[in-house]
């Protein structure tokens, strides 16, 4: 961080553009110049660094609230085995 | 070093498939049973996506598990037979719901949901032009992981991120249940919907910022 040199060379890149390329940059997708432009700023901006942990508990918290879907519906579970019983058959 | 266990762990996972293809194979119904009860409240939720009805979905879902049948003889190996199910499931989804609703095809829907104006958070959080900092943030984030223990655990943060992927656009919805709630990459959801890349990441990317300002908002009132 004491070394500027790098990050005085490249265009800056504001929070609010971050916020619209943080999932370009989870994908890795990102270009290299764009990705160290990403990586300089989190460096030096405390909200940004909150802002992408935020969309990485996002992600992970969306994983478990889906994670159990309600169970099939009798009849349907039903049809789905007399079907098998009459390809098994 | 986690080589061996990977290799072992991978092996592992081949000799369960072919287990398993075997044992569908040999009409074994407790096999079949057994993926039907552990795959199928997820395809139904899937098929949903794509069918007007719920009635639809479940006759889609039905007609899957026919066809798995129907082929398994001559399933390859080539993917796993969960990503084979659900290939199959997604393909009869989507002719199955544009039969039904004669409308927009998916492609076409995940292209205006992906266009216009986008903003990931409310432009009037961050600094104006003129500011010393422009377009910066104009006060703190708080950081979640100092939330109260396990907030973003509770069974009412979890309900609430449900509602708000319900809202979603029907393609951002599909893209981010296939992703974050299947776990699918980008290349099988860019592929199964036939989208390209990009657009699966803008919705993939629309969905998650508005999930995120839902939970935001509510840990603000709550707070």
């Amino acid at each position: 961080m004491t070394d500027h040199t790098v990050t005085d060379a490249l265009p800056e890149l504001p929070c609010q553009d971050l916020v619209e390329v943080v999932t370009d940059y989870l994908e890795g997708t990102l270009s290299d110049v764009d990705r160290r432009r990403f990586e300089e700023h989190l460096e030096v901006c405390v909200r940004c660094v909150a802002y992408v942990e935020q969309i990485r508990l996002t992600i992970g918290a969306t994983g478990r609230a889906g994670a159990h879907p309600d169970a099939l519906p009798a009849e349907l579970r039903d049809g789905i085995r007399a079907a098998f019983r009459d390809w098994a058959a | 070093m986690s080589k061996p266990a990977e290799t072992t762990a991978a092996a592992q996972a081949d000799a369960a498939e072919l287990r398993l293809v075997e044992r569908l194979r040999g009409k074994d119904e407790t096999a079949f049973m057994e993926i039907v009860d552990a795959w199928g409240p997820s395809m139904l939720r899937l098929a949903r996506q794509f069918t007007p009805s719920t009635a639809v979905a479940e006759e889609v879902v039905q007609e899957t598990w026919l066809a798995v049948l129907d082929g398994i003889d001559r399933f390859e190996g080539r993917s796993s037979v969960k990503t084979w199910v659900l290939r199959i499931l997604v393909n009869r989804a989507k002719t199955r719901g544009a039969r039904e609703r004669r409308t927009v095809p998916f492609a076409a829907l995940a292209g205006e949901e992906s266009g216009g104006d986008f903003h990931a958070v409310a432009a009037d959080r961050f600094l104006t032009e003129a500011a010393k900092y422009p377009r910066h943030w104009g006060s703190p984030l708080p950081r979640w992981e100092a939330q109260p223990e396990r907030a973003l655990e509770s069974a009412e943060t979890l309900a609430l991120i449900r509602s708000a992927i319900d809202e979603l656009p029907p393609a951002q919805r599909t893209v981010i249940l296939l992703r974050d709630i299947e776990g699918w990459d980008g290349p099988q959801v860019s592929n199964a919907l036939d989208i390209t890349e990009t657009n699966q990441r803008v919705l993939l990317h629309r969905a998650r910022s508005k999930v995120r300002a839902a939970l935001e908002a509510d840990f603000a009132s709550a707070a």
